[in-house]
């Protein structure tokens, strides 16, 4: 399809640099799954959604600093929804999320609970004043929410790992995952034996997101990510450059950052 | 077989909604004696004659190897330069009536950076050529002297990117000049693929060939572009891409019909290709071996599809694939 016209019809701080933009459409989208943002005449990019009409944005470059300029009223090009997203298993669930990568998280909580499964939630945080979507989480997780914080200002000091020992990894029917890589890889290393239970979003470099540029491929299978992904099972993560590296715009691959 | 692409109006890849990713591809059984499709051409042979294009899922050794296990019958890379290029700002494609705009902008790690990619790619067993491109003769000669591949693709061709592509390959006398200066720099074969956006491609044929050429590749996308109604803004980052796909076959099926005609070297046939009837209406027109690009679109799955209906078909008209090359020009001759 052509890009879509929509209006950003609300535009919410989260956090200093995390945003959240509703749209006057509701795509209908899973959670999980993602739209190509066309900021005309800037540049078009993935964002994944933070529920059927909004996305969450943090402020981390020349196309997200544009769309930071523009308020209510304004519009953008929308493609999507696209990919494959989350898909709720089980009766009990677990969300692990870190900074911006909770909100599909958060999109993915609320489905479950209409649909009477139990939810914890482990989410993470550079700092107390990072944290987004705290009622969200509060609110869909009947089981326990569990917040940590890199500098120790709220929460459990440390990763979002640090949060695992409080939780019984066993009792869960299924782990949803969506955060920084390094964080998803901690999390992924720390629960190899559950990886056919853990759903992780991931992210790669996307540029045509219809599966025929390549730019998206993840070692050692080829998947590509923008329409075999962005949700992927973990047990496919383990042994390839998830986690270890990354390839930018060029092809050229880097470490992994964040 | 359902056609991919319902004109007016492309079938875009949808929303999926389950972790289920293509399934792996089960070959048929092929106990029952099928026509062979290999063929040799443009000094490569090749196990059938469908090829991956570039610029479609060439960017890592993983993704070439895909092909290659889905059925390719060799796969060319992303077209490689000189240095990294992030290419152009997005939006990258615009899916259009009947066609795919593109305007990637050779997006490339650099051939030095790429080496280790084509090497893991050769672990799949079909012939690997490298895509190349460069602003000079002795830009693609440094590149290619640089480079294991098992071909040369030469870029002379994309329509979206300054100072590289169509701008030298629009000119017959550069086209020559290129091609000569590759072909003394490498020992393995060199394809020149060619713009469409000209007047007469037949020129740039004949130019590639008297430069040393062992095929040409015709037809890189034409030259298009797309606006955005509700705001007026050019859709495409690069404003000016190159259209692919159905919408451009009858193009490349004359274009490779007067290259063949007049030239010695084979003609590798690219545009439009998506169902095994459009290679056999491609073959027909004179090309020796076939590449596919946005077919893709539709998934891997598309080399054994084409493959398998192009055996049945040879089978029912009792012809061999060599049979099939170039018979649209011996019926009236």
């Amino acid at each position: 399809m052509k890009p879509i016209d929509c209006t950003i019809t609300e535009v919410r701080s989260e956090a200093p640099l995390i945003r959240t933009y509703r749209l006057d459409k509701d795509l209908d989208p899973a959670p999980g799954q993602y739209l190509m943002l066309w900021i005309r005449g800037v540049d078009e990019i993935p964002m994944s959604f933070s529920s059927p009409d909004t996305i969450t944005v943090q402020s981390v470059g020349e196309a997200t600093a544009a769309l930071f300029k523009m308020g209510a009223g304004r519009s953008v090009g929308v493609r999507g929804p696209l990919g494959n997203g989350f898909v709720l298993r089980g009766k009990r669930i677990l969300l692990i999320g870190g900074g911006v990568g909770t909100a599909p998280l958060a999109f993915l909580g609320e489905q479950a609970r209409r649909a009477e499964i139990s939810v914890a939630s482990l989410i993470g945080f550079r700092s107390q004043g990072d944290i987004i979507f705290q009622e969200r989480f509060e609110s869909i997780s009947d089981i326990d929410t569990i917040i940590t914080t890199d500098d120790g200002s709220a929460g459990i000091p440390g990763h979002v790992s640090a949060g695992l020992a409080h939780l019984d990894i066993e009792s869960f029917d299924q782990i949803y995952l969506c955060g920084p890589e390094v964080m998803m890889w901690d999390i992924i290393s720390r629960l190899r034996e559950h990886a056919d239970r853990i759903q992780a979003c991931i992210n790669r470099y996307f540029k045509c997101a219809a599966g025929v540029c390549g730019s998206c491929c993840l070692d050692p299978e080829g998947l590509r990510i923008c329409v075999e992904g962005p949700v992927i099972q973990a047990n496919r993560l383990l042994e390839g450059e998830f986690g270890r590296y990354r390839r930018d715009g060029s092809g050229s691959k880097g470490p992994c950052k964040g | 077989m359902t056609r991919p692409f319902s004109c007016p109006r492309i079938n875009y890849p949808g929303p999926g909604r389950s972790l289920d990713i293509d399934k792996p591809f089960i070959f048929p059984d092929r106990s029952t004696a099928m026509p062979s499709l290999s063929i040799r051409a443009g000094g490569l042979d090749l196990k059938n004659p469908l090829l991956l294009a570039a610029g479609i899922l060439g960017t890592t050794g993983a993704s070439l190897r895909r092909a290659a296990a889905s059925g390719a019958g060799g796969v060319v890379t992303k077209s490689l330069g000189s240095a990294p290029r992030e290419g152009h700002p997005g939006p990258t494609i615009v899916p259009v009536e009947c066609g795919l705009l593109n305007a990637m902008g050779l997006p490339n790690p650099s051939y030095r950076g790429f080496q280790e990619e084509i090497d893991s790619a050769r672990a799949g067993g079909v012939p690997v050529i490298a895509s190349i491109f460069g602003s000079s003769a002795a830009e693609f000669a440094q590149i290619a002297r640089g480079l294991k591949a098992d071909a040369f693709e030469l870029n002379l061709s994309c329509p979206h990117a300054e100072n590289y592509g169509s701008e030298l390959g629009r000119y017959p006398d550069l086209v020559e000049s290129v091609t000569g200066a590759v072909k003394a720099a490498s020992d393995v074969p060199i394809w020149v693929k060619l713009t469409p956006n000209t007047a007469d491609i037949l020129e740039l044929g004949l130019a590639a060939q008297r430069g040393g050429a062992d095929a040409v590749v015709a037809i890189n996308t034409l030259k298009a572009m797309a606006i955005d109604i509700e705001s007026g803004y050019p859709i495409l980052g690069n404003r000016f891409g190159g259209l692919s796909g159905p919408a451009v076959k009858p193009v490349a099926v004359r274009c490779v019909y007067e290259l063949a005609a007049r030239l010695e070297i084979p003609v590798i046939g690219v545009g439009g290709i998506t169902t095994w009837e459009d290679a056999v209406e491609m073959m027909m027109a004179g090309a020796s071996a076939l590449q596919v690009g946005t077919a893709l679109l539709r998934g891997y799955g598309v080399f054994e599809e084409i493959c398998t209906g192009l055996a049945r078909y040879l089978e029912r008209k009792s012809m061999t694939i060599d049979d099939l090359v170039g018979l649209a020009s011996r019926r009236l001759s």
